[in-house]
C-alpha cells in the first residue's frame, strides 16, 4: 500500500535558517571570539618532496605578539598519529600520519610550524622569521612515473608507490570484445580540481583544563565524526568533547575530514588552555584543502553491429596524493568509477580494473558527487561514439541498451543493487522538453552562418545515502545511522534534534516539513536543531546524500512514535480509540468530519503538568527519539538525464553554454524548491569541471592556480539557466522512499558538456576526451584532426 | 616638507550612519576592520585578493571590495553594509524575494549580492536577465546555480 | 593572509606626495585605487617600504581640456571613464575597453593612473594608450615630463617612471570624426584578465587604412605595439587579403609567454583572431 503524506511534505517551503543570513545576522566560525582568543598561522612546506634538516624558530618565538611556536617535538605527546585505514580494504596502504611533519615533508603545502599570535596578522609576520634548512628530494607528479620501476619513492618506509589496486568483473569482458563487430576505445583525461567553499575551512578550539573540556567551533559537515577523532586523538574523554558546526559557508565534501592543521589549533588550545582560532585563508586552501578528480581512464565498449553493447572494459589511473585522506581513506573515487561506468547499461560482460599510485601532491580526496562525473562521461562519451561508428541515433542507441524496468531489482555489473531506476522515463521526459529533430535543423541553419552548436545528453546513476555496511565494516567511526530526538513543549510546539547538519541545502527545512506533517502541527510549530554534538543525537552529518533519505527517515519515524503518544493520550482524554482520532494543523480532529476535540497543546500541557491524569501504563512520553539504518545495501540508488547545448567558437576554442536540462528521479522530493537549486547549483559545478576549474602544477611540482583568478570557478554570466524537472521513483526501502539529490548535477553535466562540444565538433571531426575542456584543448583538437 | 610615515592613523567616517573614530594600525583592511573593530561581521571574507566578492560593501555608495581598502582609506567617508545598508528600503524588498526564492544556500556570499543586487537596481530600475548576470560577474556563489538569484533580482525589480 | 607593515603617507599636496618619492626613491609604494596592489600585499608579494596614499590628492581625479588634447587625471577611476559621456563623445575607446576591466565593484576603485604605472600586460588601458598615442604625464621634485606610451612600457610591470617620479595623469589626443576605433578581448569569464585583447585606431578617409595603430594586450611582457602588422596595413586598401596579410605578420611578430594554461601559440592565435574581427568590423 503506498502511504498517502500530509502535503507539507513535497511543498515549495522557504528556509527558516535564510532570513538570518539574507540580514547578515549568520554565525560562522570566523565570527565568534570569546575573550582570550589567540590565532595559528602555519608554516607550510613550498616543495612537494624535501627532508626538513633544521627549522630555526627562535626569531619567530620572539617576535612581538607571538605567544608560542609549536612543532612536531612540541605535539609529540598531545596529538596521537594516524592511519587512513579501511578494513573493507586491507591491502590498501595506509603509512602514518602527524599533524606537523618533523622529517620529511611529501606535498607542497604540508605543514611544519605553528605560530601562535595575539592576532593571525602579528603570526603571520613571525612565520616569515621561521627559517628552515631544506634538502629537496625528487618529486613524483604523474601515476605512470610513481609506478614506474625504480621510481623515487613517496613513502620511504614502503617498497614502491603503489597505494591500492582493486579489480572487479563480471562475464569475460575481453571475450565479448573480441567477438563485438565493433570495439570503441579511447583514453580520458579528468584534470585536477579542488571544492572552493565560500568560506574556506576554519576552527576555534577552547579547552578548559579543569574540566578536560574541548569544545570547538568548525567549519564542517560532521560534528559527531569530528569529537570522535578529537576526543581520540588527543587522548580526551569523549563526553568532554563538544564539537559545533555553526552556519557553514559551503562544504562540498573537503570539509568532512580531518585536517593536520585543524587538529593542530585544538592540540594548541590543549597546551594553552585558551581559545585557539584558525581560519584558513584563499592561499592555503587551494594547497591544503583536499583535492579531486585527476584520473585516466582507459575504455573500451563494444556493439553487435545491431547495437547492442557487448562489453565494457575500463581501467582507472588515479591516485591519493601523498596519503589516504583520513578517516574515510582515499579510495572512494576510484570506487565510484568502478562500480558506476556504464552503469545505465545491459553492459554483456564488464571489467574494471582500479590502480592508484602514491604522489607529491596535495591529499586527493571526497568532493561533491565522488567518482560519478568520470564515471557518467565516460560511459555516455563511448556511447555517442559508438553511435558515431554505428551510424545510428546515440538516442535510440542508449533506449536500445538501457535497463529496462522489467530488469530490475538487479546488482549491477558494477556490484550495486538497483532497486528500482527509471533510464526510459527519464529519457521521455527529457525529449518532451529538447525537440531534437529541430534541434538539429537549428544546428545545420546555424552551421552555414559559422556557429557552431551541439547537443549531449549524458545518463547517469547517482549513488546516495551510504549504508552502515561500507564504514562500519571499513573499521572508520563514521556513522551511517541516523537518530532524531522529538521535544515537544508545554505548548505544543517541537524541537527536533537530528544528526544531518545543513550547509545551505535545506535539510533542516526539509525535516522540519518531515516532523510538522508527521506530527500534524503547523510547520512554524517546528524547529529543527543540528550540527552539535551535545545537542544533536549521534548522527553522520551531511555527506554524500544522505540527509532527505536517512535524516528524513528517521525523522518520520520519530514523528509517528511521537503522534502515536498524543493519539493515545488524546484518545484517554476524550474517552476514544485513537483509531478514531486524527491530528491535524495542530488539533486534534475527527477525521471523517474534521471537527475539533481539543488541541495539541491542551495534550501537551497535561502530559507536562498533570501527567497524574493518565493511567501508568499508557505511553505519554512527549520526547521520543528514533533511529533508522538501512540494512543490506550500500547505496540508495537514483539517477537521471541532463542534455547541455553549447555553442563552440571555433575560432577562440571558447565554450558557451546556451541550455541546460535536467530530469532528475530521486525518489521522493522532501522541497522541491531546495531540491531544484541544489541540482542547479551541482550543474554549475559540473560545468566549471568541464570548462574551467584546473589546478596546474609546474615541472617542479609547485602549484601554479593559487589563487581565484587563476583557478577559475563559474560565474554568473557565462552560466545558462537550467531547467529541472522529476521523475518520481520511490525506494520501498523506506516508509518516505526520498533518495538523495545532492550529487545528481555535477554527476550528470560534466559529461554532456563535453557530448555537446563534440556534438558541435563533429563538421570538425574533432573529439575531445579530456577535461577541463580548455580553449587551447580545444583548437589542438581540432588542429589534430585537420592534420591527422 | 615630508610628511612622516605612520604606523597608526586615526580615523573619523560614518558606518551604517553611525560616527566611529578609531585610530587604526595603518595595515588593516576595511573588512578586517569592519568585522574584527565593529562587530560588523555580515561582511565576510573568501578570498582577501579581490576576486570572489563576498566583502563588498558601499563606501560613499559605491561598490567596494572590502578586502582592497585600508581601513584608514575610509577616513571621512560613509561606509554602509548588510546591517544597515537599507536607506532605500531595496534592501528589504531583495531579501523577501531572495528567500521566497531560495536564492540562497549557505549564505556565504549572499550579503554582498545583496548589496550588488541593491545598488543594479538603483541604477537601472528594470534589468534583464542578461545585464543581472554580468553585473553580479564579480560575486561567487558557489552553491545556488545563479540561476534563483538572478530570478529574485528580477523579481524585486518587478 | 595579511599585509605586511609598512609605513603609511597620505600627502594633502602633490608637492608633499613628491617630496615624499623623492626621499624614499624605491622604498615608496604609490597606493592609487589599490585594486590591484592591494592583493598583492595581501598575497605578501608586495612589501613597500613606505606607502604613499594619493588618495589625498583630488587634483589628480580631474579630466583637463586642452585644444586637442584630454589629459585625463590619474586618479580616474575605470568605473568613471566607463560612465563619462565627455569621454565617450571624444575618445570612445575608452568607452568601449572600461566595462571589461574587472567587475563592478573594482572599476569602482580602480585608477587608470594606477593601470599605467603597474603596466600588468594583461590590461587594457596601458593597450589603449599604445593604439591612441598617449602620452603619460609625469611629475617630480625634478619638473615635469611626458613620455609617450611607445617608450612608457619597458617590460613586465616595469615602466619608464622613475622612482621619484609620479604619473598624474594620461594625455590623448582627441579624436575627429573621422577616426575609426575597435577594441575587443578574449576572456573565458567577464572581468577576467584577458587571454589576448586589441585595441586599434585608424583614420579611414577614402578607400585606405591611414596612421594605423594595432595594440595588443595579454600577448606579451608587456602591452604591444603591432609594428608588424601595422605596417601591412598602413596605405593599404581594406581587403580580406590584406586581412589575411596583416594576420601572418602579427603572428610572426608576437611572441607571447609560456604558460601552463594558455601556452603560446594559443595566445597568438586569439591575438590573430581578434585582428580579424577588428579588421572587419571597420570594413563593415
Amino acid at each position: 500500500m503506498t502511504r498517502v503524506f500530509p502535503d507539507l511534505v513535497g511543498a515549495e517551503v522557504p528556509r527558516d535558517r535564510a532570513k538570518r543570513l539574507l540580514a547578515g545576522r549568520g554565525c560562522f566560525v570566523e565570527d565568534i571570539s570569546p575573550p582570550r582568543t589567540v590565532h595559528v598561522a602555519f608554516v607550510r612546506s613550498p616543495y612537494p618532496h624535501a627532508r626538513i634538516r633544521e627549522i630555526v624558530s627562535g626569531a619567530a618565538a620572539t617576535a612581538v605578539g607571538v605567544i608560542q611556536v609549536l612543532t612536531a617535538s612540541d605535539l609529540e605527546y598531545v596529538v596521537a598519529p594516524w592511519r587512513a585505514t579501511h578494513d573493507r580494504f586491507p591491502e590498501m596502504r595506509a603509512p602514518e600520519q602527524i599533524a606537523l611533519a618533523s622529517d620529511v615533508v611529501r606535498y607542497q603545502g604540508e605543514p611544519i610550524v605553528a605560530v601562535i599570535g595575539t592576532t593571525r596578522t602579528l603570526a603571520e609576520d613571525a612565520c616569515e622569521l621561521v627559517e628552515i634548512e631544506w634538502e629537496e628530494l625528487p618529486q613524483i607528479g604523474d601515476v605512470a612515473a610513481a609506478l614506474s620501476p625504480g621510481a623515487p619513492r613517496v613513502h620511504e618506509t614502503l617498497d614502491d608507490n603503489l597505494f591500492f589496486e582493486t579489480s572487479i568483473a563480471s562475464g569475460d569482458a575481453e571475450v565479448a570484445l573480441a567477438e563485438a563487430d565493433l570495439v570503441v576505445e579511447r583514453t580520458f583525461r579528468f584534470h585536477r580540481h579542488t571544492g572552493v567553499s565560500l568560506e574556506t575551512r576554519g576552527i576555534l578550539a577552547d579547552y578548559d583544563p579543569t574540566e578536560q573540556r574541548l569544545t570547538v567551533h568548525q567549519s564542517h559537515q560532521t560534528p559527531h565524526q569530528q569529537q570522535d577523532l578529537y576526543a581520540r586523538l588527543l587522548d580526551l574523554p569523549e563526553h568532554k568533547v563538544r564539537v559545533i558546526c555553526p552556519d557553514v559557508g559551503g562544504a562540498f565534501g573537503l570539509k568532512h575530514h580531518l585536517y593536520a592543521d585543524e587538529l593542530v589549533a585544538c592540540a594548541a588550545a590543549v597546551l594553552l588552555g585558551r581559545p585557539v582560532k584558525y581560519i584558513a585563508d584563499r592561499f592555503e586552501s587551494f594547497q591544503s584543502d583536499i583535492h579531486c578528480r585527476d584520473h585516466e581512464v582507459h575504455a573500451r565498449m563494444g556493439f553487435t553491429s545491431a547495437g547492442e553493447i557487448t562489453g565494457l572494459v575500463i581501467e582507472d589511473r588515479f591516485h591519493a596524493g601523498a596519503y589516504g585522506q583520513y578517516p574515510r581513506s582515499s579510495v572512494a573515487e576510484g570506487n565510484q568509477i568502478i562500480r558506476l561506468t556504464g552503469a545505465p547499461y545491459r553492459l554483456g560482460a564488464y571489467r574494471a580494473d582500479l590502480k592508484m599510485a602514491f604522489l607529491n601532491r596535495g591529499i586527493l580526496g571526497h568532493i561533491r558527487a565522488v567518482g560519478h562525473p568520470i564515471a557518467a562521461t565516460v560511459g555516455e562519451a563511448l556511447i555517442d561514439l559508438g553511435a558515431r561508428e554505428l551510424r545510428s541515433d546515440p538516442i535510440e542507441l542508449r533506449r536500445l541498451n538501457y535497463l529496462k524496468d522489467a530488469d530490475f531489482p538487479l546488482t549491477s555489473a558494477g556490484g550495486v543493487v538497483f532497486e528500482k531506476l527509471s533510464f526510459d522515463a527519464c529519457l521521455n521526459a527529457a525529449l518532451s522538453k529538447v525537440d531534437v529533430a529541430s534541434f538539429r535543423n537549428e544546428q545545420s541553419e546555424l552551421k552555414a552562418r559559422g556557429v557552431f552548436r551541439g547537443i549531449g545528453f549524458n545518463t547517469f546513476v547517482e549513488l546516495t545515502a551510504i549504508g552502515p555496511e561500507y564504514y562500519g565494516e571499513g573499521g572508520q567511526h563514521i556513522s551511517a545511522q541516523e537518530t532524531c530526538l522529538l521535544r515537544m513543549e508545554a505548548s505544543g510546539q517541537v524541537r527536533a534534534y537530528v544528526g544531518t547538519t545543513d550547509q545551505g541545502q535545506g535539510i533542516d527545512t526539509g525535516i522540519q516539513q518531515v516532523v510538522a506533517a508527521g506530527l500534524g502541527i503547523p510547520l512554524d510549530d517546528v524547529e529543527v536543531i543540528s550540527g552539535d554534538s551535545v545537542l544533536s543525537p549521534m548522527g553522520g552529518g551531511s555527506w554524500g546524500s544522505r540527509g532527505a533519505a536517512l535524516g528524513g527517515e528517521t525523522a518520520w519515524n520519530a514523528s509517528q512514535k511521537l503522534r502515536s503518544n498524543l493519539l493515545a493520550m488524546a484518545g484517554f482524554l476524550l474517552q476514544k480509540e485513537p483509531g478514531e482520532l486524527d491530528v491535524h494543523e495542530g488539533r486534534v480532529t475527527n477525521p471523517s468530519t474534521g471537527a475539533t476535540h481539543m488541541s495539541v497543546s491542551e495534550i501537551a500541557r497535561t502530559g507536562h503538568f498533570r501527567p497524574y491524569t493518565f493511567p501508568d501504563d499508557l505511553p505519554t512520553d512527549l520526547t521520543v527519539t528514533a533511529r533508522y539504518a538501512s540494512r543490506g545495501r550500500l547505496f540508495l540508488a537514483g539517477n537521471g538525464i541532463q542534455v547541455s547545448i553549447v555553442d563552440v567558437d571555433l575560432a577562440t576554442g571558447l565554450v558557451q553554454p546556451i541550455r541546460h536540462l535536467v530530469v532528475h528521479d530521486c525518489g521522493r522530493i522532501l522541497n522541491p524548491l531546495l531540491v531544484r537549486e541544489q541540482i542547479r547549483g551541482g550543474v554549475v559545478q559540473g560545468i566549471g569541471s568541464a570548462l574551467y576549474e584546473e589546478l596546474y602544477y609546474s615541472e617542479h611540482g609547485g602549484l601554479l592556480t593559487g589563487s581565484l583568478a587563476d583557478y577559475l570557478v563559474p560565474m554568473a554570466p557565462e552560466m545558462p539557466d537550467i531547467e529541472v524537472a522529476h521523475v518520481e521513483t520511490l525506494t520501498k526501502t523506506s516508509e518516505l522512499g526520498a533518495k538523495g539529490a545532492g550529487e545528481a548535477g555535477l554527476a550528470g553535466a560534466v559529461g554532456a558538456i563535453l557530448n555537446a562540444v563534440n556534438d558541435a565538433l563533429v563538421p570538425t571531426g574533432a573529439i575531445l576526451t579530456e577535461v577541463p575542456l580548455s580553449p587551447p584543448r580545444i583548437l589542438k583538437a581540432i588542429e589534430k584532426a585537420r592534420r591527422p | 616638507m615630508t610628511p612622516e610615515p605612520q604606523s597608526h592613523v586615526p580615523i573619523s567616517l560614518k558606518v551604517n550612519g553611525e560616527l566611529v573614530t578609531a585610530e587604526l594600525p595603518v595595515r588593516l583592511n576595511l573588512v578586517d576592520f569592519l568585522r574584527g573593530d565593529l562587530g560588523l561581521t555580515g561582511t565576510h571574507i573568501g578570498c582577501e585578493h579581490g576576486i570572489c566578492g563576498a566583502c563588498t560593501v558601499l563606501v560613499d555608495g559605491r561598490l567596494t571590495r572590502g578586502c582592497l581598502m585600508l581601513a584608514v582609506q575610509a577616513n571621512s567617508t560613509n561606509v554602509e553594509t548588510i546591517e544597515g545598508a537599507d536607506a532605500s528600503g531595496r534592501l528589504m524588498v531583495l531579501q523577501h524575494a531572495f528567500h521566497r526564492s531560495n536564492a540562497i544556500q549557505c549564505g556565504f556570499c549572499t550579503p554582498a549580492m545583496l548589496l550588488s543586487a541593491a545598488e543594479l537596481l538603483r541604477v537601472n530600475p528594470r534589468p534583464t536577465r542578461d545585464e543581472i548576470r554580468d553585473w553580479i560577474s564579480g560575486n561567487l556563489c558557489r552553491c545556488t546555480g545563479y540561476q534563483a538569484i538572478v530570478d529574485a533580482i528580477i523579481e524585486a525589480a518587478a | 593572509m595579511k599585509a605586511p607593515d609598512f609605513g603609511y603617507v597620505r600627502p594633502s599636496t602633490l608637492a608633499e606626495c613628491l617630496a615624499t618619492l623623492n626621499e624614499y626613491g624605491d622604498e615608496a609604494q604609490v597606493l592609487a585605487g589599490g585594486q590591484s596592489l592591494m592583493p598583492l600585499m595581501n598575497f605578501r608579494l608586495a612589501k613597500p617600504g613606505i606607502l604613499v596614499d594619493i588618495g589625498g590628492l583630488p587634483e589628480l581625479a580631474t579630466t583637463r581640456w586642452e585644444t586637442d588634447h584630454v589629459v585625463i587625471g590619474a586618479l580616474t577611476t575605470h568605473d568613471t571613464i566607463a560612465t563619462s559621456d565627455t569621454i565617450r563623445e571624444q575618445i570612445p575607446l575608452l568607452s568601449d575597453a572600461a566595462p571589461h576591466v574587472a567587475h563592478v565593484a573594482i572599476r569602482s576603485r580602480g585608477t587608470i593612473g594606477g593601470s599605467i604605472a603597474l603596466a600588468d600586460p594583461a590590461a587594457e588601458w596601458p593597450a589603449c594608450c599604445l593604439a591612441l598615442s598617449a602620452e603619460i604625464e609625469l611629475a617630480s621634485l625634478r619638473g615635469g615630463r611626458r613620455v609617450p606610451a611607445d617608450e612608457f612600457f619597458l617590460g613586465l610591470y616595469s615602466t619608464d617612471r622613475q622612482a621619484d617620479e609620479l604619473v598624474t595623469g594620461i594625455r590623448f589626443p582627441m579624436l575627429d570624426d573621422r577616426r575609426a576605433h575597435t577594441f575587443d578581448e578574449v576572456s573565458r569569464r567577464r572581468g577576467d584578465f584577458a587571454i589576448a585583447g586589441l585595441a586599434l585606431s585608424c583614420d579611414l578617409v577614402g578607400p585606405k587604412f591611414k596612421d594605423i595603430r594595432v595594440a595588443l594586450l595579454g600577448v606579451g611582457d608587456r602591452p604591444v605595439l603591432a609594428r608588424g602588422a601595422m605596417s601591412v596595413l598602413e596605405d593599404a586598401e581594406p581587403s580580406d587579403a590584406t586581412t589575411e596579410t596583416a594576420i601572418e605578420a602579427l603572428s610572426a611578430e608576437l611572441r607571447p609567454p609560456d604558460d601552463p594554461m594558455y601556452p603560446p601559440d594559443y595566445r597568438r592565435q586569439v591575438a590573430c583572431v581578434l585582428l580579424r574581427r577588428a579588421l572587419n568590423k571597420l570594413m563593415g
